[in-house]
């Protein structure tokens, strides 16, 4: 059986940016034909998307789905179905699940409940650290060969340098990237939200920018000292994009990814101790969240994932300094992202190199709209105009500052190796 | 004047006329504490919850004791004698209490917001008695009585404040308290006590204790936490008390009539030297007579008796 997409306008950036027809056959792209072209067999199946956008499918380096350990506060299924709705293909969740993904064991069980699932792709990032606890490396062959794309102690600062650098050094023999959560403990100790103005007001202690672009200095230096590339998780403040600049000018092989909250907010969202607005990094100030943006412009920042962290209302309805850190991200980073194009800030085209694309590069997998690849892609209405309701998601979590935020853009059918695992209704 | 607000969570959130209201409305109370019967019947029947999960002694029997006072039925629970220990959350703790029908909740919290957190959720009014180092309005408030009371105004004043701001609610309560009512505040502490941005809150900060104290009318010296020592804050109290304490010397670069408060509990010898604790520009006790009065006051005004504000 084959699938036909009529009628969508193709971005695939450098690649194509035209009306075009999508024939789909066997979980594989078969050909991108004019739209006029007849259908030269009958068995297929035509879906009408004029009018939409189609594009490679959405790729998310930095998830949190909780499985194993967590359940009740999202499972391998439900991120899953979060995903799809969000129009990603493919989510990268990380380590810190409970027993940590530190070994091919838990590698394997979530390979296998993905496999079952048949929602999105799932690659698992493995811990840097035995148990995340900076202390010894995990086996990252082992945990290689049982699925896992990348490593990271996410949540967890490697704090010892030299271990950091073995860890490099040991990846980059795997081919391995490796993802730095880039956090000076001594820095950000007890801090909630951030250093400035609106912490100190209401009596919260802050994080300095520093605790984060200081930490990624270190991170950039020792990239240099291995030859190994290192990708920094969630960059939010102004320092800390002249950090990657800086290095990048010096040719050391750094990427860094930011979170929509970071270029759609700032610190003065937590005005009323909402714990909505609490996440690690922490809101910043204006000029940090311009600095973002000028940063995703000039590519600085290449990507941009959700770092999605659903918690129950149990994590978060409580004292400010005591609630979780962490929000939901994966159902409403398009259209939050599609603003940064919508206000002018990057095209189209360069927005889909960093939800799509690049991450896709880092991983290692070639996802371009071209015949013989995987039919993963995403398909977009672009016009559609709506406020986000968290009622309405698939994630179990509903903790998020959005809520009733104006939007516009939205996915309406997500395909995955030629499976429809989304569809608007 | 009606007053419109539930709860009293911080000052920022008042008016100058609100607090104005407060105020006289305090000074008329205080008559009652000299009386030979120190008791009115005007809130009897009403319930009024201590909820304190934070050590405190003087500002829990100052509550008490206004409650008491006015005829008010209270009741005190700890930390330890509520169910938070077996795990229970605040909200659900709160949510218990609500069901008892209590009228007005005062509330001490180690955390930052708590308060406010937990007035959004009950129908009877709450008053922060110190959340985390966010806000502590009745100190505030009884701090802007107290000059009122020994200048005859506030307007125009200049206020020394001086100690460890960053970990402060009675500093964040005073500088939006004074500042709200005409007086210019400074600050003067180590950098390590001085919380970015201090500045947006309406106060300046001086370049040392001298700056500070120059002119000043009032003088109001924070405590040091001595806990507070293991986060790197100072040094040793001593090289503290040389630099930062209020001896004899220092006052005397204030006006005259200076006035020299202090939350407390003091630490003598330390940020405030014995004879000035003691001297005669010391109203530091006063303070705490002053204390019963504005929160008999505070009370009067939550449980609607505004409305004839003048008749006690």
């Amino acid at each position: 059986m084959r699938i036909r997409f009529k009628g969508a306008k193709l971005v695939d950036p450098g690649k194509v940016n035209a009306v075009k027809d999508l024939v789909v056959k066997d979980g594989v792209i078969e050909s991108l034909i004019d739209p006029l072209e007849p259908d030269t067999e009958p068995d297929i199946q035509v879906i009408d998307v004029s009018g939409m956008t189609l594009v490679p499918g959405l790729i998310d380096l930095h998830v949190h789905f909780r499985e194993p350990g967590e359940e009740y506060k999202e499972t391998l299924e439900t991120g899953a179905r979060a995903a799809v709705r969000g129009g990603f293909t493919a989510v990268c969740p990380m380590a810190n699940t409970n027993p940590v993904n530190d070994n091919a064991q838990v590698t394997r069980f979530i390979v296998n409940r993905a496999e079952e699932l048949k929602l999105c792709r799932i690659y698992p990032v493995g811990a840097i650290s035995v148990g995340l606890k900076g202390k010894t490396l995990a086996e990252y062959g082992d945990m290689k060969q049982a699925g896992i794309a990348a490593i990271s102690d996410d949540g967890h600062p490697v704090a010892d340098s030299g271990l950091m650098r073995r860890a490099m050094e040991y990846a980059g023999f795997f081919n391995l990237p490796v993802i730095s959560h880039s956090e000076d403990l001594g820095l950000s100790r007890d801090g909630a939200m951030n250093e400035g103005a609106v912490a100190t007001r209401l009596g919260i202690k802050g994080i300095p920018n520093a605790a984060e672009s200081a930490f990624i200095m270190r991170e950039t230096a020792l990239a240099e000292l291995t030859s190994v590339s290192i990708h920094i998780a969630h960059v939010s403040c102004e320092e800390s994009v002249d950090a990657i600049r800086n290095a990048k000018k010096r040719g050391i092989k750094v990427t860094c990814e930011t979170a929509p909250h970071y270029f759609t907010l700032t610190d003065e969202a937590v005005k009323d101790y909402d714990t909505f607005a609490k996440m690690n990094p922490p809101l910043r100030t204006e000029t940090d969240r311009q600095a973002i943006i000028k940063g995703l412009a000039d590519n600085t920042i290449d990507i941009i994932a959700t770092d999605h962290a659903p918690h129950s209302l149990m994590e978060k309805d409580v004292e400010f300094d005591r609630a979780a850190f962490g929000i939901v991200g994966l159902e409403t980073s398009l259209p939050l992202s599609l603003k940064l194009v919508q206000d002018g800030h990057i095209t189209f085209e360069a927005l889909i190199e960093k939800i799509s694309r690049k991450p896709a590069a880092i991983l290692g997998i070639d996802n371009c709209l071209k015949p013989g690849n995987p039919a993963d892609i995403t398909i977009i209405d672009e016009k559609s105009e709506y406020a986000i309701d968290p009622d309405t998601f698939f994630s179990k979590g509903r903790n998020t500052p959005f809520a009733g935020f104006k939007v516009k853009g939205e996915v309406v059918l997500t395909m995955v190796q030629g499976r429809i695992v989304y569809q608007r209704t | 004047m009606q007053f419109k607000h539930k709860d009293i969570l911080d000052i920022e959130s008042l008016s100058a006329e609100e607090i104005t209201m407060i105020l006289d409305t305090a000074s008329g109370m205080k008559e009652i504490s000299d009386r030979p019967v120190k008791k009115v019947p005007t809130l009897r029947g009403k319930t009024i919850v201590l909820f304190f999960l934070e050590p405190s002694t003087r500002t829990r029997i100052s509550f008490d004791i206004a409650a008491k006072r006015l005829s008010a039925d209270s009741i005190s629970i700890s930390q330890s004698t509520s169910s938070i220990v077996k795990g229970e959350t605040l909200v659900d703790t709160a949510k218990n209490l609500e069901a008892m029908r209590p009228d007005i909740i005062v509330m001490r919290h180690s955390f930052s917001g708590a308060a406010g957190m937990i007035a959004k959720r009950v129908k009877a009014s709450v008053i922060n008695a110190g959340d985390g180092t966010h806000a502590h309005p009745s100190q505030g408030l009884l701090d802007l009585m107290s000059v009122r009371e020994k200048k005859g105004k506030i307007n125009g004043l200049k206020i020394a404040l001086v100690g460890d701001i960053s970990h402060s609610r009675v500093a964040r309560s005073d500088i939006a308290g004074f500042t709200k009512m005409g007086a210019e505040v400074m600050v003067a502490a180590p950098g390590t006590m001085i919380p970015k941005k201090i500045e947006t809150l309406g106060c300046q900060v001086a370049d040392n204790i001298e700056a500070c104290l120059s002119d000043a009318d009032v003088i109001i010296m924070l405590r040091i936490q001595k806990e507070r020592q293991q986060s790197v804050l100072f040094s040793t109290e001593r090289e503290y008390s040389q630099l930062f304490g209020l001896n004899r010397d220092r006052l005397k670069l204030a006006k005259k009539d200076v006035v020299v408060m202090h939350p407390g509990p003091i630490n003598r010898g330390v940020e405030i030297a014995n004879d000035v604790a003691d001297g005669s520009a010391s109203v530091i006790l006063d303070q705490v007579t002053n204390g019963v009065a504005l929160r008999m006051a505070l009370f009067y005004i939550l449980a609607g008796g505004s409305r004839n504000a003048n008749k006690v």
